[in-house]
């Protein structure tokens, strides 16, 4: 099912008497494809929980329309929305068995909906099946594992088939090695359930790993839409630029000036474009190649070797920060004597920003 | 998540309807039956407006004698119980082999009918036929002239009431004692032992001080229910309290408004207000004194 | 010498609690010896006898014969279960009401709730004494349940209760499209029910033991419960001043609720010290 929001906004009022109102969602336009896993990703406080509760129905819009196909859904409530939601802290009812808490949402069922206890049954195995706890259903929550107290929520929210999957940060309770696993398991979930997905999360890796599209949000604005390795490749501004890859994409005052890129006293890199004067660049830790001749000098400060890549550690004055960090094959080690050592920039990994707004500035 | 919902007030709606008839409709009408002078329950009519009611009681000797009662019982009951509770409960928390039966015993009294319970009692210290009683059996061994303590003099049965009443309101304040010294973080003791702290110190430095909102809740508690004491008194001596010279300040308002000398609500109402006068009074006391004392975490 | 030293300390530990176990007990003891001792045999005592050789429980027969104890008792578990189900019931959407529904005065409307908390029972029984009668209804069930239902101190328990549970459990509900007394019966209580079963045995003990109410609005004795049915005995009952006779009474008014003590032991004393009431 397509999912749309149109110019959706959702505004909470101060608590206190001259608290000013808290624009949580500010006039957010989007299009969600039938059967897209979407991940929506920024920092916490960013709007991405709200937008998540509006579509749910908890929340009701300040302004704006939310449409699941054809149907305006905007005033519907929860209940009546068909939705599946995984809460952060799973939400699992505590007095009920893995098996009650996946039939929960079935009993509810009223009128031409209704099921056989039978019925009810078989879709609750199919659910837990799919989700590989069914040698679990009559335990009780408390007796699981974070991991598969996950899972369960899962079912639990598939049970119904929902039109829309919500997952609000579905993987920030588990360790580090079942995060890997368990982001793995939605992927393949969602493949085959085909059902539309929007999963909430402040992880850039998270999303990057397993979502069709991503969209990256702050302040309750979009910033950028677009598939994983297009928004990694093709930043529209500064803070999409930051708040993807790691390590961090490395900063650098800068101006441009006779088509030729500026950083401190060296020219760097040719620019075409029609732009002179200061900017911000950004560089990502493998657009540097380590070469006797490259045109950027920086000031070394050591080697991390780790395994495939090796980190240099440089230091340069106009770098916005203190240390930063180029990511080399192990292949490449440089010998490098002295403190120095001077790089040539891919320009496939370089990108201008304008200082005023952020705003990319393209170059060929 | 945010929809205000009038459907709340539907659930509402039975505890709105009984508090309403029975606690915050009787609070108000009490107060206007206490300034109702000359009130006739036949006729529901009252001459006048005025303090008589309360002037009345004020001079009645059965109220006088109620109150005196009621404060020796108040003076002598709340220190002894909550003295004793603390001594017991400190003993139950240092042990460890039986100290599962030993609770459960001391809770027993809790669980019991107060009015039956106290009828032990008073057999037990009342004479038989051929016999001055058990408890005057017991004294005897000790060389001590037997006393008639339910139908004797006054410090006689003040003892007996005073007792029943220590019996019966001990169980909650054991328990409640012992669950917060098991509640005390134990490290505490522990970094004591290390800087070799004597016992006394430990107790009075660290176990009284974080017990302490628990034990002014006791005493607080213990204050509002012994100026309620009632029924421990019918139990030993019967419901006639104002022959024994026993009554309470409660039992004189179910008095004035019930059974024998009944059928004065307006009295009844002034008693009940002057009780619950004194009682705040003393809470407010309680909780002036407690803020220089109890230590709140 | 640190023997000694053990084993004086452990004296003075286990010697009070031995003689205060043994002053609770005693009336215990001494009510169920009493009851199986003959009229006579009990009455000749010259001196007080600690056990008896030959029990009897004619007794028992007499206070059931005598007087109407069946009936006092029969009373008794109708107000109990009749007052506990009320309350529950009142107290039960109340707090649901407070705990997880948004409505215009809750805060309000709670603090005053809260404030009704301090008015003692002996300042409004009065009026509801005038109530009751007025409305007919002395020497009856209605009569003597009506006003003992509501507590605000249980309300006030259980919402705390109520409102531990997370929220993200009512909107995982919501989402799954339950209704708002269906959270509460099927999601609420079973999560809550070590708190229900704290308040409903409080009540029940409250309810097993009360006597100024039944006895200010019953005067007919086939109404009485046992608080009352005992000083009845005691005054008019049995003919004469039969006390063994009194003691079975007292045993049998007793047992129902020890019983449901020694059943229910840990659930009771840790929901009292919950609580934190005497009932």
């Amino acid at each position: 099912m397509e999912v749309t929001l149109k110019d959706l906004t959702k505004i909470f009022p101060g608590k206190g008497k001259h608290a000013a109102d808290v624009v949580a969602v500010d006039h957010v336009d989007l299009q969600i494809p039938d059967g897209c896993l979407l991940g929506l990703l920024g920092p916490s406080g960013c709007g991405k929980s709200t937008v998540l509760n509006l579509l749910s129905g908890l929340l009701a819009p300040t302004e704006g329309k939310i449409f699941f196909g054809d149907q305006d859904v905007t005033d519907l409530p929860p209940e009546k929305r068909g939705v599946g939601l995984v809460f952060q802290s799973y939400a699992l009812y505590p007095h009920l068995t893995v098996l009650q808490n996946i039939l929960f949402p079935l009993q509810n069922l009223r009128g031409k909906d209704k099921l056989t206890k039978e019925e009810m049954l078989q879709k609750a195995t199919e659910a837990a099946k799919l989700v590989q706890i069914d040698t679990l259903l009559d335990r009780k929550p408390s007796e699981l594992s974070g991991g598969q107290q996950q899972r369960v929520a899962i079912a639990r929210a598939l049970v119904k088939m929902p039109k829309l999957l919500l997952l609000d940060e579905p993987l920030s309770n588990l360790d580090a090695r079942l995060r890997l696993q368990t982001r793995e398991e939605l992927r393949r979930i969602q493949n085959e359930t085909g059902i539309t997905t929007i999963f909430v999360t402040h992880d850039q890796e998270e999303a990057m790993s397993i979502s069709d599209l991503i969209v990256v949000m702050k302040d309750g604005k979009i910033h950028q839409i677009g598939k994983p390795q297009d928004i990694y490749d093709d930043p529209q501004d500064l803070f999409v630029a930051k708040f993807l890859g790691t390590p961090p994409i490395d900063l650098f005052d800068g101006y441009t000036k006779d088509g030729k890129l500026w950083i401190g006293e060296e020219a760097v890199m040719d620019v075409d474009g029609d732009y002179d004067g200061h900017l911000t660049v950004g560089i990502r830790p493998e657009g540097f190649v380590p070469s006797q001749t490259g045109a950027f000098t920086c000031g070394l400060q050591r080697l991390e070797v780790m395994g495939r890549d090796v980190s240099v550690v440089c230091q340069h004055p106009f770098f916005i920060g203190d240390t930063f960090r180029a990511i080399i094959d192990s292949d490449d080690i440089p010998k490098v004597t002295g403190s120095t050592i001077r790089f040539d920039l891919k320009p496939s990994k370089v990108y201008l920003f304008r200082e005023d707004d952020e705003q990319r500035i393209l170059f060929d | 998540m945010e929809k205000k919902s009038p459907k709340a007030w539907l659930y509402l709606l039975p505890a709105i309807l009984f508090l309403g008839a029975f606690l915050v409709y009787p609070l108000i009408d009490v107060l206007i039956y206490s300034f109702e002078e000359g009130y006739n329950s036949a006729s529901q009519t009252h001459f006048g407006i005025g303090s008589y009611n309360y002037s009345y009681v004020l001079r009645d000797p059965y109220f006088l004698q109620a109150v005196k009662n009621t404060f020796i019982l108040v003076i002598i009951t709340v220190p002894v119980s909550t003295l004793l509770a603390l001594l017991i409960s400190m003993a139950l928390s240092s042990i460890r082999r039986l100290r599962e039966l030993y609770q459960t015993i001391f809770f027993l009294p809790y669980v019991t009918n107060t009015l039956a319970v106290g009828l032990v009692f008073m057999i037990a210290f009342q004479p038989t036929a051929y016999t001055d009683g058990l408890v005057n059996g017991l004294l005897s061994v000790f060389g001590i002239a037997p006393i008639d303590f339910i139908s004797g003099p006054y410090w006689a049965k003040m003892f007996v009431l005073c007792f029943y009443t220590v019996w019966v309101v001990l169980p909650f304040k054991i328990l409640i004692l012992t669950s917060a010294l098991a509640s005390v973080d134990q490290t505490y003791y522990n970094a004591a032992k290390v800087d070799g702290t004597p016992a006394w110190r430990i107790f009075t430095k660290i176990t009284l001080p974080l017990i302490s909102p628990t034990l002014f809740y006791l005493v607080i508690t213990g204050f509002i229910g012994a100026f309620k004491a009632y029924s421990d008194a019918v139990a030993l001596f019967g419901t006639d309290l104002n022959a024994a010279g026993m009554n309470t300040i409660v039992g004189y308002v179910y008095d004035m408004l019930y059974g024998t000398s009944g059928g004065y609500p307006s009295f009844a109402s002034a008693a009940a207000i002057i009780l619950f006068v004194i009682v705040l009074t003393i809470t407010c006391i309680n909780l002036l004194v407690s803020r220089k004392h109890v230590h709140y975490h | 010498m640190d023997k000694t030293k053990r084993i004086l300390k452990k004296t003075a530990l286990y010697l009070p609690l031995t003689l205060w176990a043994l002053l609770v007990l005693f009336p215990f003891y001494w009510m169920i010896l009493t009851s199986v001792k003959g009229y006579g045999a009990y009455n000749s005592e010259s001196i007080p006898q600690l056990f008896t050789l030959s029990p009897t429980f004619a007794n028992y027969q007499e206070v059931f014969t005598a007087v109407p104890l069946g009936r006092y008792l029969l009373n008794t578990v109708v107000f109990t279960l009749g007052t506990t189900a009320l309350m529950l019931f009142v107290t039960v959407l109340a707090a649901f009401a407070f705990s997880r529904l948004r409505f215009r005065g809750k805060d309000l409307l709670f603090t005053a709730f809260l404030a009704l908390m301090m008015i003692p029972s002996e300042l409004v029984v009065i009026t509801n004494f005038v109530t009751i009668t007025e409305l007919d209804l002395r020497n009856t069930f209605p009569g003597l349940i009506l006003p003992s239902v509501a507590s605000v101190f249980y309300i006030y328990l259980l919402k705390e209760n109520f409102s531990q549970i997370p929220d993200e459990l009512y909107y995982a509900a919501k989402v799954d499209g339950t209704s708002d007394l269906k959270y509460l019966f099927k999601v609420m209580l079973p999560i809550c029910r070590p708190t229900l079963v704290t308040v409903t045995i409080l009540k029940v003990i409250e309810c097993w033991n009360s006597y100024v109410w039944p006895r200010l609005i019953t005067d007919d004795p086939s109404y009485f419960l046992v608080s009352g049915g005992i000083q009845e005995i005691r005054e008019n009952g049995l003919g004469r001043e039969n006390i063994p006779a009194m003691m079975a009474a007292v045993v049998v008014i007793s047992v129902p609720l020890i019983a449901l003590f020694l059943i229910f032991r840990k659930k009771i004393m840790a929901g009292v010290s919950r609580g934190g009431v005497k009932g």
